[in-house]
């Protein structure tokens, strides 16, 4: 099909699905006139019974919580499935380390130095992030996803090989192992005791919002945030590593 | 108006597929899939949202304060997530399309055989 053609066809298609979108708007409530219910219940009454003041937090690993795992599962297979699909082919060779510093694009000393700053503060943003689902807007997903990019500055500032080395798939693997397997362990450590899978068992504390209040939110939270910086390490270190390899033929 | 953000979801929906439509590069094209998935967040943020309420947290506001619904913010929050493992993948396998046929461009992708 010529690009033309494919350009025509879209527009009809467009149109169509306009169409249909407009009709289904007219069903819809105007914006800003949400109808309730479940989210009008959930705020009601998510404060009182989880301590946590972070609803959405705790909508994600307390109401929810057997969805989130799934989710969580889903970056996990992501994670193993980027890491399979870009295996070593036959007949690829990875290139001599001494070659890599001529390969790689130079990097400007501003993006360096920057990167090389941000580092240390973006760390610390990622942990407070992961370790404060229960009280703010924040969550394992979100600091999990930071701290990802605090080992990535690392890279920026070119330091490929550092960053190797504190991306290690044997250890990155080991460490999103864990963070999926705590999750799912949390909620069979409450089977154990009698109730039902990710049952909250912890105690609630006392004062709504604190760090120690919400139970097993938190320790959740703290398991995905590792899981999620684990497995994006992952992705992104094997996507870097592709830089390294010779394909058959190729160059 | 009361519509407009529904408008801009279509809107931003069009936009991304006009760009998968057209485009002559698969890493552009993955970056259209995300602009097409970025309509999704602004439908459910869309759909939750009430008039003149606060977001659902309750740190520094009374717990009976009118806050907007947070079950379709934790599904935006899913939503992300599977992005995230979506862009991963195709990315991955772009890197292996290009190693294979030497070419991103889809359009000549398309007259190659496996």
């Amino acid at each position: 099909m010529s690009p033309r053609r494919r350009v025509w066809v879209f527009l009809a298609a467009m149109a169509g699905l306009a169409a249909f979108y407009l009709w289904g708007l007219a069903g819809l409530p105007g914006f800003g006139s949400y109808p309730g219910p479940y989210g009008y219940i959930i705020n009601a009454i998510a404060v009182h019974q989880t301590n946590a003041t972070g609803v959405v937090s705790a909508v994600n690993f307390e109401y929810r919580g057997f969805d989130t795992v799934g989710e969580e599962f889903i970056l996990f297979v992501a994670a193993t499935g980027t890491a399979t699909v870009l295996r070593h082919l036959r007949g690829e060779r990875e290139r001599a380390p001494a070659d890599e510093d001529r390969d790689a694009p130079p990097t400007s000393e501003a993006v360096r130095m920057t990167a090389l700053i941000l580092t240390g503060p973006t760390v610390v943003m990622g942990w407070y992030l992961a370790s404060h689902a229960q009280t703010s807007p924040s969550g394992g997903f979100q600091g999990g996803v930071v701290l990802a990019t605090g080992l990535i500055l690392v890279y920026l500032a070119g330091r490929f090989l550092a960053f190797k080395r504190i991306s290690s798939v044997d250890v990155t693997d080991a460490v999103e192992a864990m963070g999926a397997g705590g999750f799912a362990a949390v909620g069979i450590g409450a089977v154990a005791m009698g109730l039902a899978y990710l049952t909250n068992f912890l105690p609630l504390g006392t004062i709504p919002g604190a760090v120690s209040s919400s139970g097993t939110i938190a320790l959740i939270s703290f398991f995905v945030g590792v899981e999620v910086g684990a497995a994006f390490i992952l992705i992104v270190s094997e996507l870097l590593d592709q830089t390294l390899l010779l394909g058959p033929g190729s160059r | 108006m009361q519509v407009f953000p529904f408008v801009v979801v279509v809107w931003i929906l069009g936009v991304g597929l006009y760009g998968i439509v057209t485009s002559r590069h698969l890493v552009h094209q993955i970056v259209c899939l995300i602009i097409v998935q970025s309509s999704t967040y602004v439908l459910l943020l869309g759909v939750g949202y009430v008039t003149g309420a606060v977001a659902p947290y309750f740190f520094d506001v009374p717990v009976h304060t009118p806050a907007v619904d947070p079950v379709v913010q934790a599904l935006a929050l899913t939503d992300v997530v599977v992005e995230a493992a979506v862009t991963a993948l195709l990315l991955a396998f772009a890197v292996q399309a290009h190693k294979r046929f030497g070419t991103l461009d889809p359009q000549e992708l398309v007259q190659l055989r496996g």
